[in-house]
């Protein structure tokens, strides 16, 4: 049944099924997959929302943390175009400067989590003492649902960006690990190691040389949805009130602190609510895509 | 066959150790002194004190860890810092809501999702296919409390078919219970209903191409019999593994769902909790939500060799 492009997600093109000998660069088969509607419009959104995010200050936008009683719940206008809070603070501003909050968040967490993941898959991939030991604590750590793990984290430490960061990334590493590790164990059993280890070379040029490079097609994949799931995460955490702190603008505190007032004002909770959805939508229609070009065998299981 | 299950019930066993293990860990590895970061902020040295002698702190750490452990043996999971009560009673009483939620969603998801994956199946590629695709991404990717918010404003404030939010007990009726379930059910069920209805279309497409599907469609079996008495019940442990397995979707889901609907459950305890600093009970319900999640997947895995003539171990 794989042979049937259906088999695979329905947002990207079937070009993985051609014939080998005439496989495209990956450049033009990233180009190919956006002729597919949802790919294109995912590219556009997230570009759009790192467009905003590194331009907020300059778009119009006004401090997003000032209070101004006069403007309290103003509908959208000139001035405010998605109106103002509970507290006279515009909406449009914090929107932007939320966007800022979430992908500090998602690219922080990403990358911390990837690494660690990484740096402890390969040792417990290739040391099998350590890979007994590690694996039972990333089973405990797994069989805890991360949200829940996450609030433990930050009840205990408090809540600023670091340990909200910290809380995301914590539930998240043993899905890096796991992956690291099967990926480590598989390259293992190649010929062309196993004539590494008998040509003499060094323990850390055969993790670096031979090891690490395999992991980097499935942590690419992994890494665009560690991405969505860790902006999920904080936005989560926020709008249940262990998240970051209120001051921050970020998509979750609007929706928290918009909460009180949804009845009246529901744009309030609706707006950052429907821009946090956006953001989702495409990075997981990205990861999606990413995964059928760069690992087709992940691909199928799926 | 017993002893495969009586196997995979002994190796559950370290896993909820290693959670138990992992909890205590936590508390004791943040930075501090962990009484004072349990009393909170404004705690007298007496209080202080009182907390220490309950958790022991002046004991070695792998005597404290012992006591913990065989303390929660006993279902003992330590006793609330804000009202004093034993956890285990704060959670019996708040049982109710959390279990008619879960299960109302479980039952509504198997209803709808199953179906959804066979018709994708049915034409991989097809209009009927795309659209169940489309939708399990978007289940996937929009978050509960979004949802749930846009239910409320559509079905509740807008259509006012539905009360916005609050519980009631089956004991004040049937519709009054049940209308009040139905939106958070709704929900919930978006993205556990995109995770089984994509695993029932991949594992149905994969049983398709199975010599014994050739075999019925050549003795003349119509296009639905063979995908429901012949491909659907063959991909049956795909699909129960990932109900089990999306058990940890819906507990996030659960305390998130809850807030947004205020449902007094175990969700609203975790983040009223969370909210008071009371690390007891955050502790409590986070075992309690773990051992939930690795019995059901035990559950699901004894289940299907239970019942699956081929899985023999």
């Amino acid at each position: 049944m794989s042979t049937s492009p259906a088999d695979r997600n329905i947002l990207s093109t079937p070009s993985s099924d051609e014939p080998r000998s005439a496989k495209p660069s990956f450049a033009r088969r990233l180009l190919r997959s956006a002729r597919s509607l949802p790919v294109l419009v995912a590219f556009v959104v997230l570009a759009l929302v790192v467009f905003l995010a590194i331009f907020a200050p300059w778009l119009g936008t006004t401090d997003p943390i000032a209070i101004d009683p006069g403007s309290r719940f103003a509908s959208s206008s000139a001035v405010h175009w998605f109106g103002s809070d509970a507290f006279g603070r515009d909406v449009y501003s914090r929107l932007l400067h939320g966007a800022r909050v979430s992908l500090i968040v998602g690219l922080g967490a990403t990358f911390a989590s990837v690494l660690l993941g990484l740096v402890i898959g390969v040792f417990a991939g290739y040391f099998p003492r350590v890979d007994a030991v590690v694996m039972r604590v990333m089973d405990g750590v797994m069989a805890i649902p991360s949200i829940l793990l996450a609030i433990a984290l930050v009840s205990l430490t408090g809540a600023t960006l670091v340990t909200v960061l910290v809380a995301i990334i914590v539930p998240e590493i043993p899905r890096v690990v796991r992956l690291v590790r099967s990926v480590i164990l598989n390259v293992r059993s190649e010929a062309y190691v196993e004539a590494a280890i008998l040509l003499g070379t060094p323990m850390w040029r055969m993790l670096t040389r031979h090891m690490v490079p395999n992991t980097v097609a499935p942590l690419i994949v992994q890494g665009t949805f560690i991405f969505a799931s860790a902006i999920l995460t904080e936005a989560t955490l926020s709008f249940l009130g262990a998240g970051l702190p209120s001051e921050i603008p970020s998509w979750g505190n609007m929706m928290a602190d918009g909460r009180t007032y949804f009845q009246l004002y529901p744009g309030l909770v609706l707006y950052p609510g429907i821009v946090l959805a956006l953001t989702l939508l495409s990075s997981n229609i990205i990861g999606d895509v990413l995964r059928d070009l760069l690992d087709p065998k992940m691909a199928k299981r799926t | 066959m017993i002893s495969y299950i009586l196997k995979r019930v002994i190796a559950t066993l370290p896993v909820m150790l290693m959670v138990a293990i992992v909890v205590f860990a936590i508390l004791r590895l943040t930075p501090g002194d962990p009484a004072a970061i349990l009393a909170g902020d404004d705690a007298s040295g007496e209080q202080l004190e009182r907390i220490r002698q309950m958790m022991g702190l002046d004991q070695p750490i792998l005597t404290q860890l012992y006591v913990w452990v065989r303390q929660l043996l006993t279902g003992d999971l330590g006793v609330s810092l804000l009202s004093n009560t034993p956890v285990i009673q704060m959670i019996g009483a708040r049982v109710g809501p959390t279990l008619s939620l879960a299960l109302s969603t479980i039952i509504f998801t198997v209803l709808v999702a199953v179906p959804m994956g066979v018709i994708a199946a049915r034409r991989p590629g097809g209009w009927l296919d795309r659209t169940v695709m489309t939708f399990s991404v978007l289940g996937f990717s929009i978050p509960t409390f979004v949802v749930g918010y846009l239910l409320i404003y559509w079905l509740a404030l807008k259509l006012g078919w539905f009360p916005v939010q609050g519980y009631a007990p089956l004991a004040k009726g049937v519709w009054p219970y049940a209308q009040r379930l139905i939106l958070p059910t709704l929900a919930l069920s978006g993205i556990y209903i995109a995770l089984v209805a994509r695993m029932t279309r991949s594992s149905v497409m994969d049983v398709m191409g199975e010599d014994f599907i050739r075999t019925a469609r050549a003795k003349g079996a119509t296009e639905w019999s063979v995908l429901l008495r012949h491909a659907l019940r063959n991909a049956a442990v795909p699909i129960v593994t990932v109900i089990g397995i999306g058990i940890a979707s819906l507990i996030t889901g659960v305390v998130v769902t809850e807030s947004v609907f205020n449902l007094p459950g175990l969700g609203r305890l975790v983040v009223e909790a969370v909210l008071a600093r009371d690390y007891p009970v955050i502790q409590g319900l986070i075992l309690l939500f773990s051992f939930t999640y690795i019995l059901i997947n035990l559950l699901v895995d004894v289940l299907y060799t239970a019942f699956d003539p081929r899985i023999r171990y």
